[in-house]
């Protein structure tokens, strides 16, 4: 097990933010977490990266506990983080290749470390900007290179919080590769944070919604849209008219429309519902079970 | 391959490469600000001279400067690098990568070292065409000039470190360091002997590195008829280096455990706090 939590609790003063957050990842999984902002998704990765100190709960992070964890533990880590603005003066190869080197004593001969700069920065996209100087690249340039210096280590575990904010669609769609590439090649294991469900969809063998502090669901993308019985929407065209219905068993609405229409149906169109009807239904059922009335004023943005 | 000894390799490896950036960017119109300023304060005082002597009040004024550059170096510089480091993310960055705090602290040090130096050499350089007097200082009195420079980077940067460390932001660190060393200066007999102020006040300069690093620099490049001009007419040696070592020692017993806990509180949370803070600072 390379991620293993168990009623992981965290508090700030008065203010609880995790109440028995529970959860494992296995070798090679890419695990995304999603939940709406302020739902404790930060202060979980933080938490594991051994950053931060939680107020209650057993956690495991490739077998040790994060803050006991040493240098050796360390450099099978791999951190990218919302926001980095650092060594604006050096340069793209110049920083990656500096900051690669710390890893060179860790690596044994079935996983040597680092991985070679140049081949890294072709992989992430950044050849033609080696030479320029870190804080004169664009948003989703920088971003790359946090990318490449987050994995430039061969992690064995990758945290990644919101990886693609300011990605262009090009950008993104090259660094979903790079991910797929990393957990089959490399066996890495990646725990993502995102707001983008189209991405974690795409991109996780399973997803964790994080909402008030607990994890309300987990499973694959599949088998979450599954958990809230999709209500599916059927729509068709009768006689010029547009209609739409929505329903438990589409199959049986459609078979019973059919059935009692042999003519004059067309545009019949069976619409599942997305993962983000799922999310919005999943964290809606939540908060209204939820009986303090100001945790109802949470805002659910995406 | 040992993990800390290739950290720190690569931390001085990293000192001379953010010295090179340094070397190379604006940073140095305000070295050049600053020489020219003191050569400027050095061109009106070589008609003046030192009570008692026959130097010139310029040529006692000039390793004064010099020892108290050490201390401002010291003392300044890490301050600001570190609160900036905490808020752009160097730090943080520091702390994901294996032994990466060690090579970041050394390459700290290294940087903070050869500013330092790089500072002084603009002054000494240009300043020694300016004053006459200095020839006479031997192989010793470079010798000891090096030691007190040394000593004085040892009693001032970890003290640099405690202020980066406590301080909020870069503007905090700034008033931590300039507001107490400003007035230290101005009581330390660095621009004008300190033996024109009154006795409570000449006790309290003594307190503080700056004086005694003026005192080291003058001993070593000033001839020794100019210690009529000092108080007690002595260099005091062994109280230079007894109060500097006293501000080391104390420095870098206190400095690790402050640094340590700044650095294990520092998340990825705290450093978006901060940059929202900047941004509402409109920096």
């Amino acid at each position: 097990m390379i991620i293993d939590v168990r009623d992981l609790r965290m508090a700030y003063g008065a203010v609880d933010v995790l109440h028995g957050v529970d959860f494992v990842a296995e070798r090679g999984e890419v695990v995304a977490l999603l939940g709406p902002n302020g739902a404790g998704k930060t202060t979980t990765i933080e938490i594991l990266e051994g950053f931060r100190t939680p107020s209650a709960g057993h956690v495991r992070v490739l077998g040790e506990d994060p803050e006991k964890g040493d240098e050796a533990w360390r450099a099978k880590l791999g951190v990218v983080l919302q926001s980095w603005r650092d060594h604006g003066r050096w340069r793209v190869r110049e920083l990656l290749d500096h900051l690669g080197s710390y890893y060179a004593p860790y690596g044994t001969p079935s996983r040597p470390r680092p991985f070679d700069t140049d081949e890294l920065l072709e992989t992430v996209g950044l050849t033609e900007h080696a030479l320029k100087k870190v804080g004169k690249l664009s948003g989703g340039q920088r971003r790359r290179l946090d990318v490449a210096i987050g994995i430039v280590g061969k992690p064995e575990l990758l945290f990644l919080d919101e990886p693609t904010a300011g990605f262009d669609p090009h950008a993104r769609r090259d660094f979903h590769d790079l991910v797929h590439r990393l957990a089959d090649l490399e066996g890495m294991t990646i725990l993502l944070t995102t707001h983008d469900l189209a991405e974690a969809e795409k991109l996780s063998d399973r997803i964790l919604v994080l909402a008030g502090g607990r994890i309300i669901a987990d499973g694959s993308p599949d088998l979450l849209s599954r958990q809230v019985e999709g209500k599916a929407e059927v729509r068709w065209t009768q006689d010029g008219t547009r209609h739409v219905h929505a329903t438990e068993d589409a199959t049986a609405f459609v078979r019973d429309l059919l059935g009692r229409h042999a003519t004059g149906v067309s545009e019949l169109e069976v619409r599942r519902s997305s993962l983000e009807d799922t999310y919005m239904a999943l964290v809606q059922r939540f908060e209204s079970k939820q009986a303090h009335p100001e945790r109802e004023q949470e805002v659910v943005t995406l | 391959m040992n993990t800390t000894t290739n950290a720190v390799r690569l931390g001085l490896r990293r000192g001379l490469r953010e010295y090179r950036h340094a070397l190379t960017s604006y940073d140095q119109f305000f070295n050049l600000f600053t020489s020219v300023g003191f050569l400027v304060v050095l061109l009106f005082q070589r008609s003046s001279s030192l009570a008692g002597t026959s130097l010139s009040l310029a040529a006692a004024t000039l390793p004064s400067m010099i020892g108290m550059m050490v201390a401002f170096g010291g003392l300044v510089g890490p301050a600001g690098q570190l609160s900036v480091n905490r808020e752009d993310g160097t730090l943080l960055r520091a702390k994901a990568v294996p032994h990466g705090m060690l090579g970041y602290l050394v390459g700290r040090i290294t940087q903070t070292s050869l500013d330092t130096v790089t500072a002084l050499l603009i002054i000494l350089v240009p300043g020694a065409f300016l004053v006459e007097g200095l020839s006479g200082a031997g192989v010793g009195g470079w010798l000891l000039l090096v030691l007190t420079i040394v000593v004085g980077l040892l009693a001032t940067l970890p003290w640099g470190a405690v202020a980066g460390s406590l301080a909020k932001s870069p503007q905090g660190a700034m008033g931590y360091t300039m507001l107490p060393i400003m007035p230290v200066v101005a009581i330390s007999g660095i621009f004008y002997p300190i033996t024109a102020l009154p006795g409570w006040v000449q006790g309290i300069a003594q307190l503080f590195p700056v004086y005694w690093m003026g005192l080291g620099t003058r001993s070593a490049l000033l001839p020794d008829s100019a210690v009529t001009a000092e108080l007690y007419g002595s260099w005091r040696h062994w109280e230079t280096f007894g109060v500097l070592g006293l501000w080391a020692v104390v420095g870098f017993v206190v400095a690790p455990g402050i640094l340590r806990r700044m650095a294990r509180r520092e998340s990825g949370s705290d450093m978006e706090h901060r940059r929202q803070a900047a941004m509402q600072r409109g920096v």
